[in-house]
């Protein structure tokens, strides 16, 4: 889509929507949101970047092979920490008794393992959506040229 | 006839349906299955045990993490396929 208006008030709206995503990821254990719903708007603004600017530019700002990182970082992240739990407890994904600070309830740095949980799981859902739309969208480009 | 039994056995069904619907808990109430001792041990201990003043975070992501687990693997897996089968490479370039 080329239209002035479109692409400039995408490129205002943009950069507050992935900030207002972040926050729902990093806040998740203080205030309603999280991984899903944080990820939800993080790959939604990715999804209007395709739309705005065409999936060529988009390809570049989040590539195949950033995309593979993010998908497989993500799940291995939380795999990772519920490692950690195992090795210091001998039961998975162990919070408090695997020795995460467990801080005071209430501010950003407390909860032991829930926010960097949350931070994987943002990162997966984000890269899951954007990366269907680009395969879906490139598959019916690839289709009808 | 064959519609009318069909419509008889449905008819029956529904009233069979509807009527359990009142013998159901209203929301709410102190008497729902669903607010048991679960539901108190979890209000009352959560943020003393996972430190995180949102249930429903402590919930997904402490209590049940491995559950959680699951879902973000149900994600990878779904991407996994679709990937697999629609992505645009230069070997599938020429079919």
């Amino acid at each position: 889509m080329d239209d002035i208006i479109l692409r400039t008030i995408s490129r205002l709206i943009i950069p507050f929507i992935e900030i207002y995503g972040v926050f729902i990821i990093l806040h998740g254990h203080v205030s309603p949101g999280g991984g899903f719903s944080g990820g939800a708007i993080l790959g939604t603004s990715l999804i209007l970047y395709t739309l705005v600017f065409g999936v060529e530019k988009a390809q570049k700002k989040f590539s195949h092979k950033v995309s593979d990182i993010a998908e497989s970082g993500g799940i291995l992240w939380f795999i990772l920490i519920g490692l950690v739990g195992i090795f210091v407890t001998g039961y998975f994904l162990t919070n408090i008794n695997a020795g995460f600070p467990i801080g005071e309830p209430g501010l950003l740095l407390s909860a032991g393992m829930i926010p960097l949980l949350m931070i994987g799981i943002g990162i997966k859902v984000a890269s899951t959506m954007i990366t269907l739309f680009h395969t879906v969208i490139e598959e019916a480009h690839h289709g009808s040229a | 006839m064959k519609k009318s039994v069909i419509l008889l056995i449905f008819f029956a069904l529904f009233i069979l349906l509807v009527s359990s619907l009142f013998t159901m808990p209203i929301e709410n109430s102190v008497f729902a299955p669903s607010y048991n001792a679960t539901t108190r041990y979890y209000i009352e201990n959560s943020v003393r045990e996972t430190g995180a003043i949102n249930l429903v975070a402590a919930l997904i992501t402490d209590y049940r993490a491995f559950d959680t687990l699951g879902e973000t693997v149900v994600l990878f897996t779904s991407i996994v396929a679709v990937v697999s089968i629609l992505r645009v490479s230069k070997k599938t370039k020429g079919v």
